[in-house]
Formats: structure tokens, sequence, C-alpha cells
């Protein structure tokens, strides 16, 4: 009697390039749990952080384009994996409800903004339209043995009235996912800090700082690995976890997944449409110890 | 009728934006005026002397005053009228100051509004008649809600002048939050010490009553004469036998009860007494950890009792008592701090409250007066105190300031210097409010003495960091981030009103605000008397208050309520509805409006008729726009003389 | 240290700007310093951010817009989340960013640049194309790129594209562009 779910699917561009293995685990657990995701047709840049620092009218135009094409495809509810986008893409939601706002976005469109479609992300829609039950249901090979720290970035729950998902301070979704798939999940403090975000370029020193202090404390806490539901996250926490060791004397190995990728490997899918092999930090010692590796070979042909 | 207006220039806070004369110039012209002129200050007492020369001198028989609002005056001029011999509600007052000079500028538009005003209080004036109240009995006993300090202290007050005490507390002992402080501020002097003494006096005073475990299932009746119906809660314990020698605690079995009065800090057994000092001093059972009540099984404490008074079939009681005031005094309870995810929401053992922290430092509590951290019973070294958590912090709803707690932060980093002299506090603060006397200079002996470190600025984060916690805060006169090392961190957590002060007060009738604490009667005027007469208001269930402030409320209070029983019979106010019996078909629809059951049924000739009980009537007039008949008509506010003024107003 | 004269030093008409332009009140600010206390990039500014806060309260236009807080803030929302007043701080950060872009003050290079380039991809592309916006980045800066290390790690991952993907309707980005300039010039 299930409802099958569909969404629209918006990748965002780091799916593209960077977290290519955020979009591909993504795409195979919902095929795995019969969620439709639809390609946003032609879909573009939300403009990320760059754009609201320059101008919110045009910031929230270019989400507004991409919410146009949802409206388009005739579905009420979109899903992106990336945090970054889901917050331009309710900011923009959210102030376009003043009207003279809205106007000044649509003067920068060719159709009049929308804001009808409903915005979620991929972890959102897992936990609160499908169910953890559901989720523990699907699991074939559970995690157990692995300790993982749940990291969800600073903008997954923040501003609350914005985002309006999960706790703002302690956000428990992917923890219950993780405990769901038979993993141990260590507390972590630093749930909602900063990783530095998208200064890994013009100021490489401040991510250093940060996201070394995330991984002193995971370690600290007991953590084998992190999980995380972020692009940017994942990319300062992973590629440049080397230079984090070298510019803090640290010696970390902590691998860091995407938390579709963990919830891909107790579903019993393929390491490689799940995207293991795209990882920087190598997670073949923490994966081995699952002694899960054999099956999954098996699958993948 | 000759009718005199009087208005009223209030300085320059009607006149400055009102022309007066012009005001009083057309009134003259108005039906039944005799005489109208404009006063600097009518309320002053020439301003009075005035009134009552003119009554006499013109022969007026009513009165109008176009001056301030009638709560500030209308008894003042109803008193000057009755001097020169006139009936009190021949009188009227039209508010030209807070509904007109004060809220519009233009000066034309305003003397039009006040005239229309003095045209409308007039016209209705024609139509007043004299009433005339009654006198009748009170019952010289009164109902004090509430232990603690404020609570103590009024029973004790209005004991000792004589008059029978009815005390109700909702816990199994008095003394509130007072009783569970180690030390208090600005003198340091043990709590429990000065405390106590007054505890025993209540327990032994001959005109006290005293109902613990009890609260208040129900208020009728009016000042003088309140019926009061009060539920002694089930304790599962015969407190007549009960001598509190306290054996059935020592075997109880279920010793993983909820500690209430040590706030959490340790656990319980199932039956207990809650401190060694407790009023009056009985056992009783938690249901929810008995585990003969949950379970069936158990039942050692009434083999141990040695006088017999364990009763597992105990109900709820009800009794009622009959008294002519009542007193609030139900205190405050701290806010829920674990809304505040940043600082752990409850998940660090090592981040407490401040009275979990109070119970630590006294020696009568769970840890015997030694500070320990939860976590791990180790000595802290440093000790973070955070001040305003859940005060005037509008994101969680509580924009006051709770006004004690910057004082016992102070206190409190004064004791733990004490009890640890190796440890180090720090203190983050938004403000110091310490303006109590000797209050600033304790608060500096804090840190000139005790070397406490104030840091001003909020804290932001806590998070375990190996076994101790990082506070991050801000310094904003350093103009820095700053982050401490703790082993313990106590929150100054806010007070908010006791939990269920807003059901009660509708039960009493009286108004709150929207933070659930009573409303006073006058801000200023009448700090413990409310909008309902007979009831009055002690400590920090009107906002919070530190021990002293409590405790001259309570006294307040108890003086307020030996006034009003210094008279043997109250008049009644003749303001309450009347039922024409000629009008009335014996509906019976009022009395099902009636919100405070004052209209009764009778029999007039065979005939069913209502009629009011003019004592229980509050004047409120549901009843007069409910009767079909136009036959309830309430007394002063009558349809005609409401018509008259409506028919003033609408004549163009 | 230099004496602030707060009469003939306000400037009202920016308070009221960055009111209006951020939906803001700033009088709510009692410069608790939660703020500052959060904010991971404390540490990296000329300003803490709740003295940013009182100096914008104070008028301190050219104080406030000068200073590089403004383009090292990652608008992670710690601030806006945690003020107990409500105030959307990190949406004021933004907009005073606004402002000193319009009144051209340059800011942190580095991020700007890297922030423009970024912008000029999208522009360009329709979506962000990573390897046109580090030449672009590094064109400008006159930086020599440091992640050159992370090249053999990176691109047998083929994670990194070295052409723009090939999206339909990428004209319409750019004429968002075009209209949100002919905007602000008017
Ligand atoms: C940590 C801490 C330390 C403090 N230290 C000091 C200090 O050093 N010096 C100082 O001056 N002040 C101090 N205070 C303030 C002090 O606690 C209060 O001033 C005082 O308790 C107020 O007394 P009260 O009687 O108004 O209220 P409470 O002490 O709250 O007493 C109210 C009583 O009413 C009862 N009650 C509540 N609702 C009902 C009901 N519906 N029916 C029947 N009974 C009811 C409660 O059970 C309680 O017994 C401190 C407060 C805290 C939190
Ligand atoms: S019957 Fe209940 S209260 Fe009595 S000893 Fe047993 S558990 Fe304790
Ligand atoms: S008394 Fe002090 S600590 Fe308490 S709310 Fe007021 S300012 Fe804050
Ligand atoms: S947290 Fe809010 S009130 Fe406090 S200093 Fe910052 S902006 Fe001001
Ligand atoms: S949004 Fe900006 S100012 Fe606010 S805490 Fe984050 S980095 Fe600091």
């Amino acid at each position: 009697m299930s409802v099958s779910l569909t969404y629209a699917y918006y990748p965002g561009c780091s799916s593209t390039g960077t977290s290519i293995e955020y979009d591909m685990s993504s795409r195979a657990i919902c095929a795995a749990l019969d969620i439709t995701l639809t390609d946003v047709p032609n879909w573009s840049c939300c403009g990320s952080t760059p754009a609201h620092t320059v101008d919110h009218t045009l910031s929230s135009a270019l989400s507004a384009r991409n919410l146009c094409q949802v409206a388009s495809m005739g579905l009420t509810a979109a899903v992106t994996p990336c945090p970054s986008c889901l917050s331009n893409l309710k900011t923009a939601q959210h102030r376009m409800k003043n009207d003279s706002f809205r106007e000044k976005v649509s003067k920068l469109l060719d159709k009049p903004a929308d804001i009808t479609v409903e915005t979620k992300s991929v972890l959102q829609i897992l936990v609160e339209d499908y169910g953890i039950e559901k989720i523990k249901a699907k699991v074939k090979k559970p995690l157990t043995g692995l300790t993982v720290a749940a990291y969800y970035g600073c903008i997954m729950n923040r501003p609350a009235e914005i985002m309006n998902f999960d706790d703002r301070e302690h956000p428990m979704a992917m923890d219950n996912i993780m405990t769901a798939l038979g993993a141990t999940v260590v507390p972590f403090p630093l749930k909602v800090e900063c990783c530095g975000a998208s200064f890994g370029i013009p100021r490489k020193d401040v991510v250093m700082r940060l996201s070394g202090k995330l991984l002193d404390t995971a370690k600290e806490m007991g953590a084998m690995a992190l999980v995380t539901a972020c692009p940017l996250c994942q990319m300062n926490l992973d590629m440049r976890q080397e230079q984090i060791n070298s510019a803090n004397g640290s010696k970390h190995h902590m691998p860091i997944f995407y938390f579709t990728q963990l919830m891909g490997l107790a579903f019993g899918l393929t390491e490689k449409e799940l995207g293991i092999d795209k990882l920087c930090v190598n997670p073949r010692t923490v994966i081995d110890a699952l002694g899960m590796e054999g099956n999954s070979k098996e699958k993948s042909q | 009728m000759k009718i005199g207006v009087f208005v009223c220039h209030c300085g320059s806070n009607i006149e400055g934006t009102v022309d007066t004369a012009a005001v009083a110039a057309a009134a003259r012209e108005f039906p039944g005026v005799a005489f109208a002129t404009d006063t600097m200050y009518t309320c002053s007492e020439p301003g009075q002397e005035e009134i009552v020369n003119a009554i006499k001198e013109h022969q007026l028989d009513g009165v109008v005053v176009a001056s301030c609002t009638p709560r500030m005056h209308e008894q003042t001029f109803r008193r000057t009228v009755e001097r020169a011999g006139l009936n009190r509600y021949l009188f009227e007052m039209a508010n030209i100051r807070e509904h007109v000079s004060w809220i519009g500028k233009d000066r034309e538009a305003n003397t039009n509004k006040a005239t229309d005003l003095v045209r409308m209080a007039a016209s209705k004036l024609l139509h007043n008649r004299p009433l005339l109240s009654k006198q009748f009995d009170i019952n010289k006993r009164v109902l004090i809600i509430g232990g603690g300090v404020a609570g103590i202290q009024a029973a004790l007050d209005c004991a000792e002048g004589g008059l029978e005490v009815v005390l109700v507390e909702k816990t199994t002992t008095i003394g509130g939050k007072m009783a569970k402080l180690d030390k208090t501020f600005p003198t340091v002097d043990c709590s429990c010490c000065i405390l106590g003494p007054r505890m025993v006096d209540v327990a032994q005073h001959p005109n006290i009553t005293l109902y613990a475990y009890s609260e208040i299932e129900e208020v009728s009746g009016y000042v003088g004469n309140f019926d009061v119906k009060v539920k002694k809660k089930a304790t599962y314990v015969d407190w007549d036998k009960c001598t509190g020698c306290g054996i059935c605690m020592t075997k109880c079995p279920s010793k993983k009860a909820t500690d209430y009065f040590n706030e959490g800090i340790g656990k319980t057994t199932a039956i207990n007494i809650p401190f060694p000092q407790a009023i009056p001093k009985k056992a009783k059972i938690d249901a929810d950890f008995c585990m003969k009540l949950q379970k069936g099984k158990c039942g050692i404490c009434a083999k141990v009792c040695p006088s017999g008074c364990i009763d597992f079939t105990q109900q709820d009681e009800f009794v009622t008592e009959k008294v002519g005031a009542i007193v609030a005094a139900t205190g405050f309870d701290l806010f829920d701090w674990t809304v505040y995810g940043e600082y752990g929401g409850g998940r660090y053992p090592d981040v407490i409250t401040s009275l979990q922290y109070e119970r630590m430092l006294s020696a009568s509590g769970p840890t015997g007066g030694h500070i320990k951290r939860p976590s791990d019973g180790k000595e802290p070294k440093n000790v973070v105190f955070i001040q305003c958590v859940g005060s005037r912090d509008k994101s969680v709803g509580r924009p006051y300031c709770t006004g004690f707690c910057c004082m016992y932060t102070a206190k409190q980093a004064i004791l733990t210097k004490d009890h640890l002299p190796e440890s180090q506090t720090y203190v983050f603060y938004m403000d110091i409010r310490a303006t109590g006397k000797n209050y600033d200079e304790f608060t500096r002996r804090a840190m000139e003495e005790y070397n406490a470190k104030y840091i001003r600025g909020r804290v932001s984060m806590i998070y375990p960091k190996g076994d101790s916690l990082l506070v991050r805060g801000a310094d904003t006169l350093m103009g820095t981030q700053v982050e401490v090392d703790a082993d313990l961190v106590v929150l100054a957590v806010g007070a908010e009103a006791a939990a269920g002060a807003a059901g009660l007060a509708e039960k009493l009738r009286i108004s709150y605000d929207s933070y659930g604490f009573y409303m006073e009667g006058h801000p200023k005027l009448k700090p413990v008397e409310t909008n309902t007469a007979g009831v009055y208001l002690a400590g920090s269930c009107q906002g919070p208050k530190d021990i002293p402030s409590s405790v001259a409320q309570g006294s307040a209070a108890a003086s307020k309520v030996l006034g009003l029983f210094s008279k043997d019979k109250l008049a009644s106010d003749p303001q309450v509805s009347v039922v024409d019996i000629k009008r009335c078909i014996g509906c019976g629809k009022c009395m099902k409006t009636c919100p405070f059951g004052a209209i009764k049924e009778i029999d007039f000739r065979g005939m069913k008729k209502a009629e009011v009980i003019e004592t229980v009537c509050q004047g409120c007039g549901i009843c007069t726009s409910t009767c079909p008949q136009g036959a309830a008509q309430l007394q002063h506010f009558t349809d005609n003389q409401i018509l008259s003024e409506v028919n003033a107003l609408c004549q163009f | 240290m230099n004496v602030i004269n707060l009469t003939s030093s306000c400037n009202s008409d920016f308070v009221r700007q960055v009111e209006e332009e951020s939906g803001q009140q700033l009088s709510l600010c009692y410069q608790c310093g939660k703020c500052t206390a959060g904010c991971p990039y404390t540490t990296e500014y000329d300003i803490p951010v709740s003295q940013i806060m009182r100096l914008t309260q104070a008028g301190q236009k050219e104080l406030v817009l000068k200073s590089k807080s403004l383009w090292l803030c990652a608008t992670c929302e710690s601030c806006t989340a945690r003020c107990p007043n409500k105030i959307d701080v990190a949406r004021i950060m933004d907009v005073l960013r606004h402002m000193a872009r319009r009144e051209g003050y340059g800011g942190v290079k580095t991020v700007k640049t890297f922030w423009d380039s970024f912008l000029h991809s999208v522009q360009k592309n329709g979506r962000v194309f990573e390897v046109g916006l580090l030449a672009n980045y590094i064109s400008h800066t006159g930086r020599f790129w440091t992640d050159m290390g992370l090249g053999p790690k990176v691109l047998p991952k083929g994670k990194i594209h070295f052409k723009p993907s090939a999206m339909q309707g990428k004209e319409e980005v750019s004429k968002i562009f075009r209209r949100y300039t002919e905007e602000s010039s008017k």
C-alpha cells in the first residue's frame, strides 16, 4: 500500500565533479529504496555562497530559475543532496514570500518566479518521508563494528526558521540512520561547527584550522571514520586531509564517507556504483574490517 | 437635575492639547448643566474644595469631572461629592487624558472629542439614581497558598495578628526554594538556620492549619466569604499517626526514586521525608517508584513502620474551608534550560543548574556539602558560571531579568572558594544587577577578595574535551572570543512562574501576565493587591524576587488582610444586577450564563422567576445582555443610562 | 586610538540603509557577544562580528565597510542561530558586503577574486566549471596555485573535467546576470 515517492532531483554543480560519488550513491540508494528521482532538466548553478555575497536578488534569481524548471516538470517536491544548494533554494523561497522581493527577482528571469515547490535534502526525505524503520528493514549487511561520527556541517539545520529540519544544535538524522545500519555512532560535539566552507582556495589556512579541529575531535571521540552529508565538508576533510596533516603536524587517516555510501554498503550495493574508489583517504582497511568486501565484489558485474 | 461640570487641566497633561475652557463653555449648553468650569488640578485639595463649594453654592445634585482615567481617581471624587452630601453614584467621570490628550496632538479635534465625552457623561448622569450599599458579615480567616518564605511570613504575621490561617502547600514540606539554599546573600548566613525556626513556628502556631501536599481545587464566593475546596493528595501514609521517625526510609528497597528536593542530584527512596528539617516531618510514598503500588510486591515499609501508618489504599481527600481573604504566594520555578542545545541540552552531566549547585553546597545535601562533579565524583578545579540562562533572552521567550541570579552567582563563587581554596571560578555575565543594600559591595568582594574572574559576554557553546568541558564565550571588553577549560559548569538559570500558576489564577479570578506572573492591582501603588477584592499577592508569584523583597511582600499582604478584617462588616458594591420581577419570564437563560452562579430561581406566586444574589454578583453584566426581556439590569449601567450616552454622541 | 565623536561621525543614513536592506533592527543588539563567541572565523577577523554590529549601530560606515571581516564570514549561520535577540546577523554581514562592494572597498583580495571568478564561471557556463574557475582565479590573483599537490591525487578519480559541462539553457543564466547588471545600474 506504500505510495512510491517521486521527486525532482537537483544534483548541484559539485555532483558533476568533486562530489560525483555523493551523486552516484544518492541515486543508487534511492533506486534501491524505490524512490524515483527525475533530474531537473537543464538545471543551473544556484550561485552558492558567492552569489549571495554579491546581491540577494541575483542569488535568489539563480535559485528561482531552477525552481521554475521543477514546476515545469509538473512535480511539487524537489530534492538535492547538497545542503548549500538547499540553503540557497530555501532562502530564496523564504524571501520570495515577500511580494516586492519576488517581483524584483522575477524581473531577472524569463518567467515569473515560482514559490510553490517544496524543497528538501536527500537526508531529509530519507528520514522524514521514507522512514528509519523501513531503512532498517532494507539492511542486508549490517555495519557492525564500524564506529563513526556524524558531521552535519553548519547549514544543514541553520537557520532553523528556514531549514526547518531536525535540531539546530544537535541534529540526529544521520546518527539515527547509522544506528539503523548497525554502526556504532560516537557522540560528536562539533556536529554543526563550520569546516572552513568555501575558503579552501582563497584562505586555505582557515580550512586547515577548522577542519583539523573536526578531525582531532572525531579521533578523540573514538571514531574510525566520519560520515557527512555535504560536498564541501567532505572535500575539505577528505581531499585536504593530507594538507591538514602537514599544516597541523597531525597524522590522521580518517575515511570521510557520504552517508549515502554507507547506506549503499549496508544495502549490499557494490562499491563501484557507490563511488567508494573516488574517496581520497583510502577507506579499504575500515571497509575490510566489516568483512563485506567479498560480497560486494560478487555483486558487481 | 442640576449638574456641575469640572474640566481638569492636569497641569499641561490635558491642557497641552485640549482647550479645557472651551470644553467647559460648551458644557454649559448641555441639558441639565447648571455650572461648568475648568480647573488646574481637580484632584488636589483646592480642586476638591471647589467642587464641594460649587455643589453648595449652586445646589447641584450631580457632578461630572472630565480628567484622567476612573481607575485613578473615581474613588477620590466619589468621596468628594459625598462630603458635600450627594450620593456617590450621582457622579460621572469623563476620561479626557488617556482617551484624548495623551493619544492625539490635534488641539481642535481633541477639544471636540473631549466635549463629546463630557456630553455623554452629563447625559448619563441625568439618568443616574442614588445607590446604597448593604453591609454584610465577614469570615475573619485567611487562606495562604504556597509555603515558601513569602507565604510563611504572611502566615505568621496574620496568625500573630490574631487571625485563623489556613496554609496550603503543594509539596510535602513548606520552605520553598529558600529551604534548598545553602547560604544567602549578601550576608552569607545559613539559609536553613534562619528559615528553619520560622518553619517550626508555622507548625506550632495554634492559629495556623497547614495542609501540605495539597492543592486548591475550587474557589467560590467573594471577599469576606470565600469557600475553598482543598485537595489533600494521597501520600499513602496516615499523617495523623506518622511520627517522622524515618525507619521506612532506611528499609525501602526502591532506592532510585527521583529526589525532587535535591533537584535530581542523587536519588532517594520511594518512601521519603525530603529533608531532616521538613515541616511537616511526614513520610510520603512516591507512587511512580513504589514496588507495592506499581507491581503489588514489597510492602516492607508497612511491616517496619512502628506506628502502623502505611496505607496503600489511601485516596485523595477533599476538605472545604471558609475564609474571608486569600493570599497567593506560589513563588517561581526555574526555566527549563535544556532548550539550549548549545549548552548540551542536558546531555553533559557536569553542566548543572544553580539550584542543583546549592544542594551540592549544602551540608545536609546529597553530597554532604562537598562539591563533586556528577560525572565522576571528582573535585572540580575550574568552575564556570554562566549568567542570564533563560533570562534576558527573547529567542527563548524570556526577555525579562530574573533580578537575583547575579547576586546568587557571586555568592556561589564565594562559597566555591570557601569550599575549595585551590579552585578558580569564572563568571560569564552581561551586566551585573546588584541594586540592593550592600549588594554591589558583595559582588565586588567576589572579584576582589575571592578572585572570581568576571568575563563580560555570553557563552555560545559548551562541549566535552577530554574529561573536562570547553566553554567558548566572548569577552566583549577585550573584543575577543575566549575559551575556558571547565571541570564544572553552573548555569544561573532564570525564574519563571510556578508550574500551574495560570490555572490557579483562573480559579482565583486574578489576572496574570504573558509569563504567568500574577498582576498586581497597580504597578506602583497597589503592589500586593489584585484587581479581585480580597485576593492578595506575596513574593515571587508576582515576579522574580529575592528573599528580602519576598518577605517584605509577605508582611505587606498580611497587613492588607489585617486591615480588611479590622472592620466587622464590609459594604457590598451596589453596582450589581437586579432582575425586574415584572418583566422576567423565568426562561433561566441568565442563570446559565452567569459565570459566578449569582442568579437563583425563585417561586413568585407560583411563577418561576430569577433573582440575583447581591453578594455573589460581580457586576460583570453578562446576564443583562443575555436576558431577552431586558429584565436583568446592571445598576449604574442600565440600558437607559447607556443608551442616553449613545444618543448624546449620535445626535448629529 | 582615535576618539570617535558620536554626534558628528554617526552616519544615520547608513544605519537606516543597513536596516532596510537586511530587514533587521539594529537596536535589538545589546552587545552580549554571543555571535562573536560562536563565530568560527573570529580568529581571522580584524573586527569581531559583535563589534561590527556595534560600529554599525553607531553609524561608523567607513570603519565597518573597510573591515576585512566582511569578506571572511562564511555565512555559517552560527551567529544567527544563537543570537538571543533573533537578529539575522549573517544576513547583516551579507548586506554589509554588498555595500562594501558597491562603494568600491577592495576587501580581502583573494576571497573577492575567488567569488568573482566563481560567478564569472556560472555566468558563462550556467554551472560552475572548476578548472576554468581556477585558471581565472590564478590569473587574477597572480598567485601560484597552492593546491598543485592535490593534482596527482584527484586527477585519477575522474572528478576533474577539462571542459565545461554541456548544459542547454545556459544563455538563460547569463541573461539573469545581464539583467541584474542593467537593473542595478538603474
Ligand atoms: C539558586 C538560587 C539561589 C538563591 N539564593 C538567594 C540568596 O542567597 N538570597 C536571596 O535573597 N534570594 C536567593 N534566591 C531567591 C529566593 O529563592 C527567592 O527569593 C525565594 O525563594 C522566593 O520565595 P517565595 O516564597 O516567593 O517563592 P518559593 O520559594 O518559590 O515558594 C513558593 C512555594 O509555593 C508552593 N506552591 C507553588 N505553587 C503552588 C500551588 N499551586 N499550590 C500550593 N502551593 C504552591 C511551592 O511548592 C513553594 O513551596 C535564590 C534563588 C535561586 C534559584
Ligand atoms: S512498599 Fe513501596 S515505599 Fe514501601 S518499602 Fe516497598 S517500595 Fe518502598
Ligand atoms: S539578575 Fe543578572 S544573571 Fe539574572 S537575569 Fe538579571 S542580569 Fe541576568
Ligand atoms: S548575539 Fe545578537 S545581541 Fe548578542 S552581540 Fe551578537 S548580534 Fe548582538
Ligand atoms: S555567519 Fe559569518 S559572522 Fe556569523 S558566525 Fe558564521 S562566519 Fe561568523
